[in-house]
């Protein structure tokens, strides 16, 4: 057999000597016992990732031609930017992200989920409140804060659906029969705390009388900040790690390093929320504290760097068969990227220039795509078949889909970020006469650039979801034999 | 304790240090926060700043409602931290002070569209219009703030903000032409006329002036702000 054949029904769990034995009949049943809720959460998420599209399609047509659709209200850009963030992300990478969860912590205790009905129960509450919630934003009820958006009734609707999802997975992490927990639970277990946390007192303190003003704006830009960095973050890392040393039939490479890039993350991340308003009306120690707590995670930047490119162990060949491994992969990288960005743009001089422009966004989008995104693709390569009982298709439509992804994702992010510095560049020369208006004409040819990536992220999509959807009705190849892009040892040769 | 109480008690920890920093130490130091007052004999003769009210008010739920702050920022960093200053977007850096009535305050975090928090100034509504617009009214009044909302481009070219067609209606003249009526050109026998979520946006717009001095920043000269 070959390496990949083998990597997914290898015993080896990452690093863990304890983990060796862990008989296929009992993985069978772990795996059947997570079927509903996960296939559940993954459809669901892959509905929202597909509105998410469209939204995203428009606002970027929009900003090119500011005219499209202005006369209908709730499709107007002020009501369907905030819609496009809040599906993507409490839409898409939110239940896609539980679907990982639920299944990695299973996977990894080696215990089944027993009354999965209840993580679907939760799942319709979460997205009976978000559906609300869009529609609030789309008819202009909105709490108007950034990040924000969604009116507390249906924020209180999505926390009791989360509240319960959680719950099981916490109960799955408290009845694993592993003593010590692998480096992804530590990153899922945080991921689970810090969310609702963070959710709550972000609603909290718009709706309490005696926060005033701009305390609001700073708990909204520090409970974004943790969604993106933390909540995401760490689902995205906890796959990474997951699924890296899977596939590629190698231990983690080392523990140290994993457990020093963790706790610097989960120490420093929750301090740097305040860049989001840097230059802002807020009283500079806090700015301050937080650029310097962006610079602090450099150290963790390159630990989970480094622990994820040697687990590679320069096995690069890899990502040409294994579309689990391009995905995640690429998506390992933009954590990389997308941090070293976020953390360029958090200094002053950087900031200066940037702030206010688009860079932010391009930013966002790196880490809510490139990144956490891309690495979610992977893994649901990786699980649906085990779920479903036949490998993906076609490979012709992996293929795609990533280079869709890829290509897509990475020309929106770069417009976006190339757009954002050639405007802020030419707003802050002192020199500069020119109209406000004339400079955004600067970045018109980015503009219609990201149209184009959108287009492409929108062909991927559909054939993902198409693809997932012939999984779903069991349409696919025999079980067994993982789809490939190539067969392994064909490209050695070469 | 075994690892996983470790864990658990070091998420935790995170999480509480990261809540007290960012969350709790600021609301102590700002939530006391109070109008400054000018007074002269024993009289208040000055309160800034003052609640949004009335038209102000149901101006700000329609700023919100439209998402306005998506594109528009409503705050003046200072120079070491950009050129807000030198755009002429105001006379000072806005502070705390300036939002503690407002909930939430509309700071924004994007400018697809210019600074809007001195857009109600004297000195903004006295700036020159732009002469290759088709249209050029005297000064930037409520009657240039309510054109500039149903046709953008027709008063600043090549203006990217899209037409808010939708807060105005179009009927029929009844005997006079409406004092209101928009001065573009439409069907015969019909006009334009505001809805009054176009008014409430326009009262609020006009509404905003941080241009207020306060104690705690320095407002510089307004010869090196103007531009």
């Amino acid at each position: 057999m070959t390496a990949v054949a083998t990597a997914p029904t290898s015993t080896i769990a990452p690093a863990s000597a304890a983990n060796t034995s862990y008989p296929a009949v009992e993985r069978a049943a772990v795996d059947a016992s997570a079927r509903g809720p996960v296939l559940f959460l993954f459809g669901n998420g892959i509905l929202w990732l597909m509105l998410a599209t469209v939204l995203g399609l428009i606002t970027s047509i929009q900003l090119f031609s500011p005219g499209f659709l202005a006369d209908v209200p709730f499709l107007s850009y002020g009501r369907i930017w905030p819609a496009f963030t809040n599906t993507l992300s409490f839409g898409w990478c939110s239940l896609a992200g539980l679907g990982v969860t639920i299944w990695l912590l299973a996977r990894l205790g080696r215990v089944q989920v027993k009354f999965g009905s209840v993580i679907i129960t939760g799942a319709v509450f979460w997205q009976v409140g978000l559906t609300y919630g869009i529609a609030s934003i789309l008819l202009g009820k909105t709490t108007g804060l950034e990040g924000l958006e969604i009116p507390t009734g249906s924020a209180v609707l999505m926390l009791v659906g989360y509240l319960l999802i959680a719950l099981w997975a916490f109960l799955l992490f408290s009845f694993r029969s592993q003593t010590a927990p692998f480096i992804s639970v530590w990153y899922l277990v945080a991921a689970l705390f810090w969310f609702p946390w963070s959710f709550i007192m972000a609603h909290a303190a718009h709706v309490l009388p005696n926060v005033t003003g701009v305390v609001q704006n700073l708990v909204a830009a520090w409970a974004t900040q943790n969604f993106l960095n933390i909540w995401l973050t760490s689902i995205g890392l906890a796959t990474a790690y997951y699924l890296i040393p899977k596939v590629v039939n190698r231990p983690v490479h080392s523990y140290n390093l994993a457990a020093i890039g963790f706790w610097s993350f989960i120490i420093f991340t929750g301090l740097t929320g305040a860049v989001r308003l840097s230059g802002g009306p807020i009283p500079a120690w806090i700015v301050t504290l937080s650029i310097a707590s962006s610079i602090v995670l450099l150290v963790q930047i390159v630990t989970v760097t480094a622990n994820l490119v040697l687990t590679m162990g320069g096995q690069y060949h890899m990502v040409y068969h294994s579309p689990t491994i391009r995905f995640t992969f690429f998506g390992a990288i933009a954590f990389t990227v997308s941090s070293v960005v976020g953390l360029l743009a958090s200094l002053r001089s950087v900031d200066r220039l940037v702030h206010f422009t688009q860079f932010q966004n391009g930013q966002m989008q790196l880490v809510v795509y490139s990144f956490f995104s891309m690495v979610i693709f992977g893994a649901i390569y990786y699980i649906l078949p085990r779920l479903v009982g036949c490998e993906w298709l076609s490979s012709s439509m992996i293929s795609l889909h990533f280079w869709g992804s890829a290509y897509g994702g990475g020309l929106v992010a770069a417009s976006l970020l190339v757009g954002g510095l050639l405007t802020g560049s030419a707003l802050s020369s002192p020199e500069s006469e020119s109209h406000f208006i004339q400079v955004m004409d600067i970045s018109t040819l980015l503009v219609i650039a990201r149209i184009g990536g959108w287009l492409m992220l929108g062909a991927g999509h559909l054939v993902f979801g198409l693809h997932f959807l012939l999984m779903l009705l069991r349409i696919g190849q025999p079980g067994g034999e993982p789809t490939l892009f190539a067969p392994i040892g064909e490209e050695e040769k070469h | 304790m075994n690892r996983s109480t470790y864990l658990l008690a070091g998420i935790v920890g995170s999480f509480a240090l990261s809540a007290f920093a960012l969350v709790l130490v600021p609301q102590w130091q700002l939530g006391s926060l109070q109008p400054q007052f000018a007074e002269d004999e024993g009289k208040v003769t000055d309160i800034y700043p003052i609640e949004n009210r009335g038209v102000v008010h149901a101006g700000r739920a329609v700023y919100i409602s439209e998402g306005c702050v998506y594109c528009h920022s409503q705050q003046v960093r200072d120079e070491q931290n950009g050129s807000d200053l030198d755009r002429g977007w105001g006379v000072r850096r806005t502070v705390a002070r300036d939002y503690m009535f407002d909930s939430p305050p509309l700071l924004g975090s994007s400018r697809i569209g210019p600074d809007l928090a001195n857009v109600g100034s004297e000195k903004w509504r006295n700036e020159p219009v732009d002469e290759n617009a088709e249209f050029k009214p005297a000064k930037r009044d409520a009657t240039w703030q309510l054109l500039h909302l149903y046709a953008p481009t027709t008063i600043v070219k090549d203006s990217k903000m899209p037409p808010y067609r939708y807060l105005f209606e179009k009927r029929k003249i009844s005997g006079q032409r409406s004092v209101e009526a928009l001065n573009v050109p439409t069907e015969e026998g019909y006009e334009i006329v505001p809805k009054p979520d176009a008014k409430a946006l326009v009262g609020y717009l006009l509404s905003l002036d941080k241009s207020h001095p306060l104690k705690e920043v320095k407002t510089a000269k307004p010869e090196v702000a103007a531009k």
